[in-house]
């Protein structure tokens, strides 16, 4: 769980590059929870999406889960590997991000936990 | 991944280094006593003529132009060899009339064998769904009566029993909203509240209605709490609907049901009940009297008649007297001569037909058997006995397994692997310990309102003794992981026709269409 982080209540992990542009993934719980991938659909470049729409799907044997945006914006790059590699959400950040968003709203950033606070938050989640 | 060793191995292989045996393998197969290895009709040995002799086809001139085939590739199978296949096939088959099968809110009970002969009348069986209604008034009158029975039951007093399933149901119910909101002009009404605790079927019949969804969190008590409700319904202005399942897929039923309608009342929308848990409710209380405007019923649930592949299905609604105008088209109505007739009356303000002819008529003779058989009082029984069996079963596995809900629960009860995850025993190999054990899985990892869900609901029609079972199994996986002994449960069915399946790479590189072993080859 690297430092530089941010992190939402729906497990997505955030990394700001360049000011701001938003590297959007998933966590290592919401990997474990989900159990191994089958597929990943991701948005269409261009879109734009509102704080909290939900942007893109991956899916399990078990389930499928919607991954919400953190932060309101414009999708900027997808992670064209995933949809025939969805196992590499797991391996890193650099290989298993999902989407980048060029943010609009900088205020989108308060809010969303750190590195400690989410420890603490899926503490609380798992008792 | 020592595990892709095992997946989807036969369990029927001789003992290894047997060269005599292995020379003979190959012809022998892998049937071994009852269990029967059954290949495609396709890829069993082709016969060098059909299985039926049919006169020689005269060659006229082809209509369309092209080449008249010799050969469209179908099997040629000769009868005996198709009738063991398909043998064969049915017992590789599980059903309720196989063993337990726990199926949290799908309501796998026995259906008992006098709504088969009843439903096998002739003058049921052989109806024909166009005949003058002067020839078939005795299943008009059946169905008339079945309407009153369900208006009674669920305090709803206008039945639409064409629905052919469930999820037909909820869209017929649904369209019925959407129809009456469009009728008062209340066209900004766009948004349904669906909680997360309802079958996943409410949202995806909202979406079909061209709803949006939002929903209601109902993670830290698995109940529809009034704040929550308060929280998502706003102001009301653009909500049109709520949809819940009532017991919900925790098992629990909604106590704050009456408070939290009354306020989606005050805002214009309606309230729409999934049905598909009634089983716990039915002959107790009626869903008219918290507030429901429309509900579906699963006949084949609550009332006994044939479920999933054995169906047909049956999902008649009941509205409340407000909605009756919009609700689908033909309703069964008694004339004052005593006649009956399928009533289009409503025609300028239903949203029409949903389901061609009358619906599943041998599910709604199933049906009313299934009723007057039990009379009111043995209906009251029914989900009494439901929610006796599913408690028991709480009270016996509560210490061995992770409650997340407090009970006592309705006809349904929701445990969680939390006690055996971090051991490395997970639900899903749980389920496929009771697969071993000849017992059909519990729901798993649903609800979703928590991770790795066992649902269970064993009906009123178990015995205590298969019940017993299955505790025994349970308490048995509990008492293993907790002193160590894991691996087992990795490697669990052994017995089975197949062992695990490769679910990902089934799920990654599906096979959608068979193909010959030499094509197969080739590609």
């Amino acid at each position: 769980m690297p430092a530089d982080l941010k992190y939402t209540k729906d497990h997505e992990w955030l990394k700001i590059e360049g000011g701001n542009v938003a590297v959007v993934g998933i966590t290592e719980y919401a990997q474990d929870a989900l159990g191994d991938l089958v597929y990943v659909e991701l948005p269409s470049i261009g879109r734009s999406l509102k704080k909290g729409e939900d942007f893109a799907v991956v899916e399990s044997v078990k389930t499928a889960a919607e991954v919400y945006s953190p932060v309101t914006g414009e999708v900027v790059a997808v992670n064209d590997d995933l949809p025939d590699n969805p196992e590499k959400i797991k391996e890193s950040i650099e290989a298993g991000w999902i989407a980048k968003i060029k943010m609009t709203d900088p205020a989108d950033m308060e809010g969303l936990m750190d590195k400690s606070s989410y420890a603490a938050f899926l503490k609380g989640l798992t008792g | 991944m020592s595990e892709v060793v095992k997946l989807n191995t036969q369990n029927t292989n001789p003992s290894a280094h047997d060269p005599v045996f292995e020379k003979y393998a190959a012809k022998i197969g892998a049937t071994r006593a009852l269990m029967q290895e059954e290949p495609l009709l396709f890829e069993k040995e082709q016969a060098d003529a059909p299985g039926v002799d049919l006169p020689e086809l005269e060659r006229k001139k082809p209509r369309t132009g092209l080449a008249i085939r010799d050969n469209i590739g179908l099997p040629q199978i000769k009868e005996p060899e198709v009738v063991r296949h398909f043998v064969r096939l049915s017992q590789q088959n599980y059903s309720i009339d196989t063993g337990f099968f726990p199926l949290g809110s799908c309501t796998m009970k026995h259906n008992p064998r006098l709504n088969e002969k009843l439903a096998r009348l002739k003058g049921f069986a052989h109806l024909h769904p166009m005949q003058p209604t002067a020839t078939t008034q005795g299943a008009l009158g059946l169905m008339y009566r079945l309407q009153n029975y369900l208006a009674d039951l669920s305090g709803l007093p206008a039945v639409c029993l064409t629905p052919a399933a469930g999820a037909h149901g909820e869209l017929a119910g649904m369209m019925t909203i959407r129809r009456a909101h469009e009728a008062h002009g209340n066209t900004h009404k766009k948004l349904v509240l669906v909680p997360d605790s309802a079958h996943g079927t409410n949202p995806a019949t909202a979406i079909m209605c061209g709803y949006q969804t939002k929903t209601i969190s109902t993670k830290e008590t698995g109940k529809l709490t009034l704040e929550a409700f308060k929280e998502a319904l706003g102001d009301g202005h653009d909500v049109a609907a709520m949809m819940v399942t009532n017991p919900n897929t925790c098992g629990l039923f909604e106590p704050e049901i009456d408070k939290i309608v009354e306020l989606l009342h005050k805002a214009g929308a309606y309230f729409y009940c999934d049905g598909a848990n009634f089983n716990a409710l039915v002959g107790k209380i009626r869903p008219g009297d918290f507030g429901v405007d429309v509900m579906h019923f699963n006949l084949h649930k609550t009332f006994s008649t044939p479920h999933g592949g054995g169906g047909p299905g049956s999902g008649p609604i009941g509205v409340c007297e407000a909605l009756r105008p919009y609700m689908p088209v033909p309703e069964v109505v008694r004339d004052e001569d005593d006649t009956y007739r399928l009533s289009m009356d409503r025609e300028d303000t239903s949203l029409g037909r949903l389901k061609g002819f009358q619906g599943q008529f041998g599910m709604h003779v199933r049906a009313l058997t299934y009723m007057l058989s039990h009379g009111a009082d043995g209906l009251k029984q029914v989900a009494e006995d439901a929610v006796l069996n599913a408690n028991y079963i709480l009270s016996q596995l509560k210490d061995d397994y992770h409650v997340p809900f407090a009970g006592p629960c309705m006809h349904e009860c929701l445990l969680t692997d939390k006690f055996q995850k971090d051991a490395g025993v997970t639900t899903s190999d749980i389920a496929k310990t009771l697969i071993e054990f000849g017992i059909h899985p519990m729901t798993v990892y649903f609800p979703l309102v928590l991770q790795g869900t066992m649902l269970i609901e064993p009906t009123e029609t178990e015995t205590k003794e298969s019940i017993d079972r299955f505790i025994a199994i349970m308490k048995m996986v509990a008492e293993k992981v907790r002193g160590g002994e894991t691996d087992i449960f990795h490697d669990y069915p052994l017995s089975s026709p197949r062992r695990r399946l490769d679910e990902v790479t089934a799920a990654r590189h599906p096979k959608l269409r068979w193909s010959a072993a030499k094509d197969q080859a080739a590609e």
